[in-house]
């Protein structure tokens, strides 16, 4: 018997409760349904982005290299951004995407090899084991529908070995001896593959930071979220190396040229 | 002990009448059984040794370590019931993961022990928990230099520039006063470290034992380390060595 005098009278829900079990079975209600009644809010789209980041395997190991913006949408926002972070004694992620998701990343690696530390078993971690655990992490969060929003670059060198590899905001990874997130998989992927396909063990790192600025340099001119300002990573037997930001020479000589830019001929 | 016996020693949420806890005092008896761990708090950071008492041969060497980490910069040295110094470094490694969450910063070693302290502490006021059978050393380096405290089965923990706990204390302490530790560099306090856990041993001399060595200073950039091998069986060697000499 149903107490309740609210209920009496109503239709059962037999979805819910089609036996009218002890004690109190469901009943529909009338009040209005609230979907933010408890607050949830998931990232629906990046705010402070990064863009590009470009790896490729030379001689020594990995090198890396990101701009250093952050943009607010089209808004050049923060222009001294380090988007290359060290995580243990072996790897470099760098990351473009939403930076305040990076940054968390970031804290929460950090932990991680924290804990891998002390527990002094003789064990660290490697490129190859963060770029898995990167993974599983974003996977599980584009299934809770609240993605981190990042694709990221995993490079490094342990053991006489080199390891470079990509993971997005959807757990999809892939591995190559060039690799480039955001415009820079058009742009620059390209031109690092002519580079760097089948020279991977002979190339200097001289020739390497060549290509890097070249590339860089291109998605410059063509990147709207980009800046001229950029930083190196190298992740070698000699270990992890990142350059300060330094800039890029660009020419736009050829800008006089273009209607609508430079002195109007017509 | 005369007030074995007249109940009062059955709780930790008991006094006896005079005003005392039996079983926070049993709880430092523990404590006084085991080997003697030592701190030392010198001119640019801290060396941590243990006396390993080895109960059977048949024990992989360096296992059931007695020295452990707790964040980069912080190690810790435990004298008495080795599985609940297992439970108390777990708790100050949570502690310092949680200072790092909340501040963005390493923890200062003032604020670990005083949380350790709590709960250590906590232990001693319920009737369904026994209190630690351990006496802790928490070393660091962190923002403000050196540092070095002993967390006690009562939950009190007190601040020290040279620590020792455990079987000979009594001996270690005396040896070192005996040092100028302000002016001692942490590669001379390793040989100093390993010295006195030698001396303190040749009381139990029939019981084998293993020498634990740990350091955190400008050699190992903050970090804290095992002593390197090297040193480490120089340090014994030279222990050794000034064994035939004393007294």
């Amino acid at each position: 018997m149903d107490h309740f005098p609210t209920n009496w009278g109503r239709p059962r829900n037999d979805a819910y409760d089609p036996y009218g079990t002890f004690p109190l079975p469901h009943r529909p209600n009338n009040h209005a349904k609230d979907t933010f009644a408890e607050g949830v809010q998931r990232t629906q789209q990046p705010i402070v982005t990064g863009t590009s980041v470009l790896a490729l395997k030379y001689k020594d190991g990995i090198m890396m290299a990101a701009d250093t913006l952050a943009s607010y949408g089209s808004l050049a926002r923060f222009k001294d951004v380090t988007r290359l972070h060290p995580v243990g004694n072996y790897t470099v992620i760098g990351a473009g995407g939403d930076m305040s998701d990076f940054q968390y990343i970031q804290k929460f690696l950090d932990e991680l090899i924290i804990d891998e530390f002390t527990a002094q078993d003789g064990h660290d971690l490697g490129p190859a084991q963060i770029h898995e655990y990167l993974s599983q992490v974003m996977y599980s969060r584009r299934s809770k529908i609240n993605p981190l929003w990042n694709s990221l670059l995993v490079g490094g060198f342990k053991d006489g070995k080199s390891f470079l590899a990509y993971v997005d905001l959807l757990g999809t990874t892939y591995s190559a001896s060039t690799l480039a997130t955001g415009y820079g998989a058009y742009l620059a992927q390209p031109l690092l593959r002519k580079e760097v396909e089948g020279k991977e063990d002979t190339l200097t790192a001289e020739e390497a930071v060549r290509i890097m600025e070249t590339c860089i340099r291109v998605l410059y001119y063509r990147d709207a979220r980009s800046i001229d300002k950029y930083q190196l990573a190298t992740i070698t037997a000699e270990g992890i190396k990142i350059i300060d930001s330094r800039p890029i020479s660009t020419s736009w000589s050829f800008a006089e040229g273009i209607r609508g830019y430079g002195a109007q001929t017509q | 002990m005369t007030s074995i016996g007249t109940g009062y020693d059955l709780s930790a949420s008991t006094y006896s009448p005079d005003g005392r806890i039996f079983q926070v005092e049993y709880a430092t008896k523990a404590v006084e059984n085991s080997g003697t761990a030592i701190g030392l708090k010198v001119k640019d950071g801290i060396v941590l040794a243990v006396e390993k008492l080895v109960h059977s041969k048949l024990l992989v060497p360096e296992a059931n370590r007695r020295i452990q980490t707790i964040d980069r910069h912080v190690g810790l040295a435990t004298a008495g019931l080795l599985a609940d110094g297992r439970h108390i470094a777990n708790r100050a490694r949570d502690e310092a993961t949680n200072y790092r969450d909340a501040y963005d910063a390493p923890t200062p070693l003032k604020i670990l022990a005083d949380r350790l302290g709590l709960y250590v502490q906590a232990y001693t006021l319920y009737s369904s928990v026994r209190p630690f059978g351990i006496s802790t050393i928490l070393g660091s380096v962190d923002k403000d230099g050196p540092s070095l405290y002993v967390v006690e089965p009562s939950g009190v923990f007190f601040g020290y520039n040279g620590a020792a706990v455990g079987k000979g204390r009594q001996l270690a302490k005396t040896e070192l006063e005996k040092l100028n530790l302000r002016e001692l560099t942490t590669r001379e306090a390793v040989y100093e470290a390993a010295r006195i856990i030698y001396l303190v041993h040749e009381d139990a001399k029939e019981k084998e034992f293993e020498l634990e060595l740990s350091w955190i200073g400008d050699e190992t950039k903050g970090v804290h380390l095992p002593v390197p091998k090297d040193l480490q069986r120089d340090a014994e060697a030279k222990a050794k060595a000034a064994l035939e000499t004393f007294e």
